[in-house]
Formats: C-alpha cells, sequence, structure tokens
C-alpha cells in the first residue's frame, strides 16, 4: 500500500484529506466522528471576535443543483461563520488536538481589518496548540458586507496586510484561503505571498443563486419571502477551482507557493487531479455533506490503489506533476489530429452522438438504415462533443493521426514536427521563415 | 379482490422520476419506432422528469387517445420497451409503459380530456363498433368538427377495453371511465345495442351519413372441428372473460376445478390466468405448436407460470369427452401418433377469433380488405382495428388505425384527399 502520509508546511497528516473550514468542523462532536472515520486533517470553521457570536438564519441555508437520480451537484449556502461562544471552540479545539496529535488541525480565522483584533485572536489560537491557521477571505455572503471573508480578499492589499500581520504575530503555518470571487487569482496569490504565507488555500465558494421559487418569485433559500446569495461549492465548481489553482502553480511569481486544494473533491480521482495541478493536499466538504464522513475511506483506497499502480511511493511523487503541461492555447500543436471512432459492440445506438454532431457540430457522423453510427473522417475536426454526449464510458475514443497519416478533412499529411500559432501561417504576427521552410 | 388487482402498480411521485431519469432522449428514438402509434416517447419521460406530467400526457394523448388504457394492456415487451437502447446497454429498459400511465393517469385525475372541438363542420360521420378503434376513430372526427355518432352492438361502450381485457390489467372500471372521458369532447352521440346486419344496414348508414368507419372487431370465434366440442362445459374464452368483466360478483363466475385452454394467444393466456385466481385448482394451458411460436410473449407465458398455471406445448386437441359434461380431453402430441388425456371439467377455446360478416367488401385473408388509411372496396366507407386488414389484433394498432382513418376521411370530407 502507498504511505499517504502528507507533509503540508511541516504540519503531518496521515492522508491528504482534510475536512474544510465549514458545517462539518464546527465542533468537538463532529469532528472527533471525523478522525474516528479516518479524516487526515481538519480546518475548524472559521472562529471570530471574542464577544457575542455572529447570528444565523433559523430557515434554510442552503441551495442545491442536482443532477439525474438527485445527485447533489452543487451546494450553496448563506451560513456565517461560527455562531458558537469563541471561549467554547477554542476549548474544544484544545481538547481534541490533545487526543489526535497524528492529526492535522488547522483553525480558520476572520475578524475585523484591524491588527489588534488579529493579535488577540492569534495568541488565544496559540494556546490550543493547533497546527496552523487558515486566514477566511472568502466567505462571500453575510460577513463580506461587514468588511470580512470576501470583502478582504477582493482587495490584494488588504490581503497582504493582515498576512502580515499574522505572521508577525503567529509563529505557527499561515495558509491564505482565497476566494474566487475576484478576475484573476493571481493578484491575491501574489499578495497573500508578499505578506508572508505560508501557503494559499482556494478555492472559498462562488457568489451564486441557486434557483428561484417561482411561485413566490424568491431566490432560494428564501428566508421570509427573501433571498440572497449565497457561497456555491459542489462537484459543479471543481473545473473553475482546478483552473485556479493550476494558474498559481505555473505562474512564474507564485510557482512553488504550497496549495491545499478546494472545491468539489469528491472522490480520489478528484484529489488525485487537483494534487497533480499542484496541490499538496485538498480539503472536503460537499461529500461528506452529501455522504457522511464515510467517503474518506474510498478516498483513502482509490487514491492508495492509484498510486500502488502508477509506482507513486508518496504524494509528494506526484503533487504538481501535470503542472508542466498546463499552458496556454497559442502553445498548442495545431498539426495534432485526432479522429472520433465508435466501438460498434459498445454502441447501443441511441443516437445522441448524432443529435448533438449534426445539430449543433460539424455533421461529421453518419445514421445508418439499421442505426448504425460512423465517423465521416472527411468532416470530423475530433471536438469530442460526440465522446461527451455518449451515455456508454469508453464506446467512442479519439484516435491520434500519426505522422505521415492523411486527413482526408484537410487534406493535409501530418507533419513529423509540430506548428503552434505562433508559427501559422494565418497568424499575421508569425514567423514568415517558419512557412517557407515547410514549404507553405 | 387482491388477486385482481393491479398487475402493474402505478409508480409514485418519486418512483417515476427515477424511472423517467433513465430514459437517453435517443435521437430518431427506437422506442418511439417501435410504437404503432408513434408516441414521442423521449419527449414525454423528459416532460415527466421536468415535473410536467400533464404536458407529457397530452403528448401522448395527442397521439393515442387511449394512452391510458394502452399504458395498461400493451406488451411493451414486443413494442416499445423491447426496443429501448437500454435493451442493448443493460438488458433494463426505460418503464415506458408504467411511465405513460403516469402521466395519464395524472392528467385524467386533474380533469377532461384536454382537446377542444373545432368548429362544426356540418359532416356526419357514423363509426360502428365502440372499441378502440372505434373510439379513437369517434376522438379524432370530432376534434375536426364533425358530427359522430358511434354504434355498438353490446349494452356498453368499450370493446375489447371493458369485456376482452383481462380484468387485472384494467382495474377499477378504468375501461369505463377512459371512455366518458374521451367522449368529453363533444359531438359525440353513443347508439348502444344496435349491431350491425341486425338493426342496421350498411346500404343505409352510407346512404345516411358523409362516411362510414367500422370498427367491428372480430365477432366470430373459430372451433375446434373436434368431438365433444358441444359437451357443457366447454366455452369459448372471450365469452367466459366478457362475463367475468362485467360480474358484479367475481364468485359467481363459473370456474371448473380442472380447467383445460386450448390456444397460445393473449386471450388463452388471460384465460388461463384469470381461471386460476377465481379458484381453479389445476390450469392447463395448451398450444398446438412450439414454445417459440406461441402468440403470447414470453413476458405473458412467465405470468400464466409465476400463478402456477402448466404450459403445454405441442399439443393439438383430438377428443374432448364426459356424460353429458366435459370430464376429459385428449391430445396428440403435435404431428406424431402418441395420445395423452388430461382430466377436464372445464374447457376454454381461445383458438381465434374471425370476422362476423364481410358485408359484402373485400377481404384479405380473414379481414376487411384495406389500404394504409384505412379505405375499403366500397366508396365511403372505412375500416380499422382487428377487424381490418394490417397490423397485429392489439389494442395500440386499433388506436393507430381508427386515428389514421379519422384523418383521411377528414381529408376526403374536406376535399383534401
Amino acid at each position: 500500500m502507498a504511505d499517504l502520509t502528507t507533509d503540508f508546511l511541516g504540519i503531518k497528516s496521515p492522508n491528504p484529506f482534510w475536512l474544510a473550514s465549514a458545517p462539518p468542523t464546527d465542533k468537538e462532536y463532529n469532528v472527533r466522528r471525523a478522525f474516528e472515520a479516518g479524516w487526515g486533517g481538519v480546518v475548524w470553521k472559521t472562529l471570530g471576535e471574542a464577544g457575542p457570536p455572529v447570528v444565523n438564519v433559523s430557515g434554510p441555508r442552503y441551495g442545491a443543483i442536482h443532477g439525474p437520480d438527485r445527485r447533489l451537484l452543487g451546494l450553496n449556502n448563506i451560513e456565517l461563520i461560527t455562531d458558537r461562544p469563541l471561549e467554547v471552540n477554542l476549548e474544544e479545539i484544545a481538547r481534541v488536538k490533545a487526543d489526535y496529535p497524528d492529526r492535522a488541525l488547522v483553525v480558520s480565522l476572520m475578524v475585523p481589518y484591524d491588527e489588534k483584533a488579529w493579535q488577540e485572536i492569534l495568541a488565544r489560537v496559540e494556546e490550543t496548540n493547533a497546527d496552523g491557521v487558515e486566514l477566511n477571505f472568502g466567505c462571500p455572503h453575510g460577513m463580506a458586507e461587514r468588511g470580512m471573508g470576501s470583502a478582504v480578499g477582493q482587495v490584494p492589499e488588504y490581503v497582504e496586510q493582515i498576512t502580515r500581520w499574522v505572521k508577525k504575530h503567529y509563529q505557527r503555518p499561515c495558509i491564505v484561503k482565497l476566494t474566487p470571487n475576484i478576475t484573476n487569482i493571481l493578484a491575491p496569490a501574489r499578495a497573500a505571498k508578499n505578506g508572508g504565507a505560508d501557503a494559499v488555500s482556494l478555492i472559498n465558494t462562488i457568489n451564486s443563486i441557486t434557483s428561484v421559487d417561482l411561485d413566490n418569485m424568491a431566490p432560494e433559500p428564501t428566508i421570509d419571502g427573501m433571498g440572497t446569495h449565497g457561497g456555491y461549492c459542489g462537484p459543479a465548481v471543481k473545473p473553475i477551482a482546478m483552473n485556479m489553482v493550476a494558474e498559481i502553480a505555473r505562474s512564474p511569481d507564485t510557482a512553488g507557493l504550497p496549495i491545499s486544494g478546494i472545491g468539489g473533491v469528491t472522490t480520489w480521482r478528484d484529489a488525485a487531479e487537483f494534487m497533480a495541478l499542484g496541490a499538496g493536499n485538498v480539503q472536503v466538504c460537499t461529500a461528506a455533506m452529501t455522504y457522511g464522513f464515510k467517503v474518506v475511506q474510498e478516498l483513502i483506497s482509490g487514491l492508495s490503489q492509484w498510486m500502488d499502480e502508477k509506482g507513486y511511493g508518496s504524494t509528494a511523487d506526484f503533487v504538481g506533476a501535470a503542472v508542466p503541461k498546463v499552458t496556454d492555447w497559442q502553445n498548442l500543436n495545431l498539426d495534432y489530429v485526432t479522429k472520433a471512432e465508435i466501438d460498434q459492440d459498445l454502441c447501443i445506438k441511441c443516437g445522441r452522438c448524432y443529435a448533438a454532431c449534426e445539430d449543433t457540430s460539424h455533421q461529421a457522423i453518419a445514421m445508418g438504415e439499421d442505426r448504425t453510427f460512423t465517423v465521416k473522417d472527411e468532416e470530423c475536426v475530433a471536438c469530442n462533443l460526440c465522446v461527451n454526449v455518449c451515455p456508454v464510458e469508453g464506446c467512442i475514443t479519439m484516435r491520434e493521426l500519426r505522422p505521415g497519416e492523411l486527413d482526408p478533412r484537410t487534406g493535409m499529411t501530418i507533419p513529423e514536427d509540430k506548428r503552434t500559432w505562433l508559427q501559422h501561417p494565418n497568424n499575421p504576427g508569425a514567423d514568415p521563415l517558419a512557412c517557407i521552410v515547410r514549404g507553405q | 379482490m387482491a388477486n385482481f388487482a393491479d398487475l402493474h402498480p402505478p409508480l409514485s411521485d418519486h418512483e417515476a422520476l427515477v424511472a423517467a431519469d433513465r430514459c437517453y432522449f435517443c435521437h430518431d428514438a427506437p422506442c418511439m419506432e417501435a410504437c404503432p402509434t408513434t408516441i414521442d416517447i423521449p419527449l414525454f419521460i423528459r416532460q415527466i422528469a421536468t415535473h410536467t406530467p400533464e404536458a407529457a400526457a397530452r403528448t401522448i394523448l395527442t397521439q393515442n387517445i387511449l394512452g391510458g388504457m394502452c399504458a395498461r394492456v400493451c406488451p411493451v415487451e414486443t413494442l416499445c420497451e423491447e426496443a429501448c437502447v437500454r435493451m442493448s446497454a443493460e438488458e433494463q429498459p426505460v418503464e415506458i409503459g408504467r411511465l405513460q400511465r403516469f402521466a395519464t393517469d395524472r392528467l385524467m385525475a386533474a380533469g377532461p380530456q384536454p382537446f377542444e372541438r373545432a368548429a362544426s363542420t356540418g359532416k356526419r360521420i357514423a363509426v360502428i363498433g365502440a372499441g378502440p378503434a372505434g373510439l379513437s376513430c369517434a376522438h379524432r372526427l370530432a376534434m375536426y368538427g364533425h358530427e359522430v355518432t358511434v354504434y355498438d352492438a353490446r349494452s356498453k361502450p368499450g370493446g375489447l377495453n371493458e369485456f376482452g381485457i383481462a380484468s387485472y390489467k384494467a382495474v377499477d372500471g378504468f375501461a369505463a371511465r377512459e371512455v366518458e372521458w374521451l367522449l368529453g369532447i363533444g359531438g359525440i352521440t353513443l347508439e348502444l345495442g344496435k349491431a350491425l346486419g341486425k338493426d342496421l344496414s350498411l346500404d343505409a348508414l352510407t346512404e345516411e351519413y358523409d362516411a362510414v368507419f367500422l370498427g367491428l372487431g372480430l365477432t366470430d370465434t373459430n372451433k375446434l372441428g373436434i368431438p365433444g366440442e358441444e359437451l357443457e362445459g366447454v366455452v369459448d374464452a372471450v365469452d367466459w372473460i366478457a362475463d367475468l368483466r362485467q360480474a358484479e360478483d367475481l364468485s359467481t363466475v363459473p370456474v371448473g376445478n380442472d380447467v383445460v385452454v386450448i390456444g397460445g394467444g393473449m386471450t388463452a393466456i388471460d384465460a388461463a390466468v384469470q381461471a386460476k385466481l377465481l379458484g381453479a385448482e389445476s390450469v392447463t394451458l395448451a398450444y398446438r405448436r412450439r414454445r417459440e411460436d406461441m402468440p403470447a410473449s414470453r413476458f405473458e407465458q412467465d405470468l400464466a407460470a409465476s400463478k402456477g398455471i402448466c404450459l403445454l406445448f405441442n399439443a393439438t386437441p383430438a377428443e374432448i369427452r364426459g356424460e353429458g359434461a366435459v370430464a376429459e380431453i385428449e391430445f396428440t402430441r403435435t404431428g406424431t401418433d402418441a395420445r395423452f388425456t388430461l382430466t377436464a371439467d372445464q374447457v376454454m377455446k381461445a383458438i381465434g377469433q374471425k370476422l362476423g360478416a364481410a358485408l359484402g367488401l373485400e377481404t384479405d385473408g380473414r379481414k376487411i380488405a384495406v389500404d394504409g388509411t384505412g379505405r375499403t372496396s366500397r366508396e365511403g366507407v372505412w375500416a380499422g382495428g382487428d377487424c381490418a386488414s394490417g397490423g397485429e389484433d392489439l389494442t395500440v394498432t386499433a388506436v393507430a388505425e381508427g386515428r389514421d382513418a379519422a384523418e383521411d376521411i377528414h381529408a376526403k370530407l374536406m376535399g383534401e384527399g
């Protein structure tokens, strides 16, 4: 069995699966259950200042997007940070950490933009012996209206300043949690790095309205006839999160900054993908909220099996392995050609590939009298839509044309070398010599 | 009576959503092609999945006004569900029949039939037979604004839906409710207890009406032609089922202890299963050919077997014996001289039905010859359903033929055909 032990900023955990700061980590009872179930670590739900705790709504907090069979694809929430007294949380954190010294326990924090406020709470956290802190600069609802959460995360100067204060007053690792509600994730990532952050974690939730009650004409979740935007998470946000993780991992000025990957991790494969894009570990919330803490068993067994199959001895062996393959569009090989192929033995003749291609793409699939569907290589641009709409996994695949093969669509013979947009004759800015050399 | 409860119970809301979820919304869907009424199945299932079962029902009923009954009685295992691509994928089709019932039940419970009559055309059409073909034809004609009179020899409308279908396929008087609901469109007058050849003549009808549609069904039954057929206790299965369907009290329906049903079609299965459900000790279904030749689907065969009915193949009836009443029946092994005898105090004949009278019309085999739009050899006379040539003898086929004949009658009368 592969060794899943992870060292993230010097914080050791038996596996790279942490529970994100969220309802599942709001109190001792839940966190103990999580550790008993096998989670490698938790980020305790965000603590606020001492004094009267925040007040949550007492109507519905969550909205949802469902896929087939009511699979939960996306969840949004309008819950605030912990609404339990600071003292209670701190006592519980200390107790749990003492009982589970091998697990990671990081404390999420959110206090006003004021050095003293940060200094005070950091001192209290230090007393709990927690492994580190995560700065919640991401919450997009409620707290943002009070100048915290994403209101901070959207202003790189604030991110940098608070990070500096934290590093000044706290000795253990500091993770800065980023909001995706921003045009370029690199700006707050750079700010965090400049402020001295040990790592960034992302993404926090996305501003969203998941549904509208068409009887009452109000967004859902609806509180006494009114609704507000919530933070969106779950499988639906994974592609957005992975792109942001990859951008930070590959950008020269942020590359190397440790990343804790968050956003729709549901299976071991999701975790492996985030980690391949540069995340040193992953944080999970919606999968646990949907299926309970037991899902970690599949995350562990699946990642172990895959690592064994690939010969990876530890998670560090593949973290960031896909980062060099993430590039800009202009660097893609425009002479690379594939063609769709339909496995007639697997085909169930539903015709969805045909409808998709005929109606919305390139008319590259032929439908025979007996509902035999075949690809017209002379029309196929290899868009992959047929692969994506086919209900049978592995039925439609893409065959790569080898150098020397003719592409019947363009009449071009696949060359040995590659040509990107930078060399392409249609690019007004390309080097004309490159084309002449190729005989074009 | 619990024995006669719904064969396929209705889907709950949750079950319907789960079942609807499995539809792939195929292009040019094979299920749709396999439906004699060409219902847009992927569309109606998507409408169920998006919480608009009433819209789904309209999709169904536009093609098949008896979609409620067809959802109950169609041999879906040989039609839409056999064609479902999920059969190739995992041999578990989308439950099209039960979904169709879900949608149509919902709409029928909510109110009247949903179609409106066009302005009156002043044209009058006689429909003979208030079975599936006749009702389908009448509804479509009424929708176009014609005045329709439906004649039927029986005292109740519905045809085989009311008198022929096994009772566990159409519980709670569904057939009668559906007819009443269908007639809600207006413009249709029902004349019951009037038989063609007795109370009515085709000549007079063609004289009086602008068009005539014949949906007579098959009113005569085939005979075994063997000794002992006249003995007491030897009955026609269709008559026995009709009596059962109309019985106020099922315990009064005469059923033997040792019942032998002769035949291999749906009527034979329906009779055998219901005889068993009524308390017959042993029921044997004897078919003269091989299992693979049997017209009843494998699903129907398995249904019979699951009720404890003995299915006998390659058994040709040779002689029925008894003192006044049937006591036993002797068979030969089909194609051989081997003989065997079964004890029987009731023998039900279900070896097919035939046209009562051809009414001077050209025939094709045993049936009234019609072209693709239901026109017979006589000008102004259309025919459809079991009495007409073409298609299988199924409720859904009759509905399609009645509907298509109505379209052709309308086109003809309005000068378009």
